[in-house]
């Protein structure tokens, strides 16, 4: 009876010297260079099996009038703290323009009005948060694939890069940017939009335009937007990463 | 069946269970740990829950939390990017091995010879739900086998917990959603979903809380050494 209540005494102790080494050790692995690139390995399966059962056309939910957030939620930046941005925001955005470059046969040059006259498109969608959050809002905007038709890719452009109009750090060029790939580009519910809720996009979601892609997270939806520059590959852009929150450690494959 | 006792002249030693199930038990072991902990640190992103389509619908959430502490947490400081990393890694153990483990129970008659309750296993439900209560368990060779409760505790968690909260899981994934539009409305919606995963999250802890206790109280030496030797040992009897 003694050797086992001995056996039983050492086997608790094992479970709880175990147990302390296994989250020791997950701890430790967290801070590793090698380990959270085997752990990152699970995004691209994730977007490889994603993409293949949400093939180009599939859609995201779309809602009605009544499924409307009361209030949508403003996350991250709610008022960019850049001098450029302020003066433009008291004007109206009446100067502000998005530029369109990069890999692109005729870059762009398009004022807020240029935008309201191309082709519109209205959706009701849930934006899912990161976090955990989710909020609809009916979104106005120019379908991304109608400006990238009037800039005319060229056949080296895999990436659409957003260059925004939030610093989100002190110091130069730390300004909010994001990316998405040719698929996400010219899925019908990628848009532009200058509108939320039927009025003009308010300053905390984004002034004077913002991104939606739909099937993915919110972090991926660049508010301030100011530039869009196609690109072959994120090398040469800040962390290398594809975007703020992705070289900060997040995945750029936001689908789950 | 039965392999030679070494030490104890009267103690039988048996082969309790496959390697195939040693094997997947642990790695799942690994995976729920890693998963629960982890997708507590998610949850501390923004701990309440909701029932609808949205957050903000101009009802409050049903549920608002503290957050949950950094020990029980994966990493124990608030550090969103990594726990979703080692949720997401982890989710795909947990599936692959849990796919695995119901192909082989159905192949290799796992299910239909040890899990699924006999007609006898039914009709002493009451008594077992009595033996349990009063902390009596089945000794000798009775002990090789799963009970009643056993059985239906296996079977509600493998084939019915786990896909549901693998489903609640993947409900959450904006991506998903869009693959038949609309789908996660048929739970209440997205954030209904993520009220439901961390429910059958929770019954999973709650399930491995009995189990544990379960495991300590019918011996727990000889029940882990089952576990990774395979070889479970019945006192007081003669090997055959």
């Amino acid at each position: 009876m003694s050797t086992s209540g001995g056996r039983r005494r050492f086997l608790w102790r094992g479970v709880a010297v175990f147990g302390s080494v296994f989250v020791a050790g997950c701890e430790r692995l967290s801070r590793t260079t090698w380990f959270p690139p085997i752990l990152a390995s699970a995004e691209t399966l994730n977007m490889r099996v994603q993409r293949l059962l949400t093939s180009r056309p599939s859609m995201a939910r779309e809602y009605t009038e009544a499924d409307l957030s009361p209030h949508f939620r403003s996350n991250g930046t709610a008022m960019p703290e850049d001098f450029g941005y302020l003066s433009q925001s008291q004007k109206g955005f009446a100067g502000w323009a998005l530029h369109v470059g990069g890999l692109v046969e005729s870059p762009l040059r398009l004022s807020l009005a240029d935008l309201r006259a191309m082709p519109s498109r209205t959706q009701i969608t849930r934006h899912d948060c990161v976090e955990g959050w989710s909020a609809i809002g009916k979104w106005t905007g120019v379908p991304l694939r109608e400006v990238l038709a009037r800039a005319r890719p060229r056949a080296n452009a895999r990436y659409v890069v957003f260059r925004c109009a939030d610093p989100m750090e002190d110091g130069d060029d730390t300004n909010y940017y994001e990316s998405i790939d040719m698929d996400d580009a010219y899925h019908p519910q990628t848009i532009l939009a200058y509108d939320l809720n039927g009025s003009p996009l308010p300053v905390p979601n984004g002034a004077p335009l913002r991104l939606r892609v739909e099937r993915q997270l919110g972090y991926k939806m660049a508010k301030y937007l100011m530039a869009i520059e196609l690109v072959e590959s994120f090398d040469s852009i800040r962390g290398g990463k594809g975007g703020y929150w992705e070289d900060k450690g997040y995945e750029w494959y936001a689908g789950i | 069946m039965a392999l030679p006792a070494n030490d104890a002249p009267h103690t039988a030693v048996y082969k309790r269970h496959s390697l195939a199930v040693r094997v997947m038990h642990w790695i799942n072991v690994i995976a729920v740990v890693v998963l629960v902990m982890s997708g507590l640190q998610i949850f501390n992103a923004h701990p309440a829950l909701y029932w609808g389509k949205s957050s903000y619908t101009g009802a409050g959430p049903i549920l608002a939390l503290d957050p949950f502490p950094g020990w029980i947490t994966l990493p124990d400081t608030q550090w969103l990017a990594m726990g979703r990393r080692w949720h997401l890694f982890f989710a795909w153990v947990l599936v692959l091995n849990g796919a695995a483990y119901v192909l082989y129970s159905i192949v290799s008659r796992h299910l239909s010879r040890d899990l699924w309750p006999s007609r006898e296993d039914v009709r002493s439900i009451g008594s077992s739900i009595a033996d349990h209560l009063r902390l009596r368990h089945p000794t000798g060779k009775a002990a090789l086998r799963y009970n009643v409760l056993q059985k239906l505790a296996y079977v509600v968690i493998v084939f019915g917990v786990f896909p549901f909260l693998v489903l609640m899981g993947l409900g959450l994934s904006p991506s998903v959603d869009s693959i038949v539009p609309g789908w996660v409305d048929v739970f209440g919606g997205r954030q209904s979903v993520r009220t439901l995963h961390f429910i059958a999250g929770a019954i999973i802890v709650a399930f491995a809380a009995v189990h544990l206790f379960e495991v300590v109280v019918t011996g727990l030496v000889n029940n882990i050494r089952s576990m990774i030797t395979g070889r479970y040992r019945i006192p007081g009897e003669k090997s055959p």
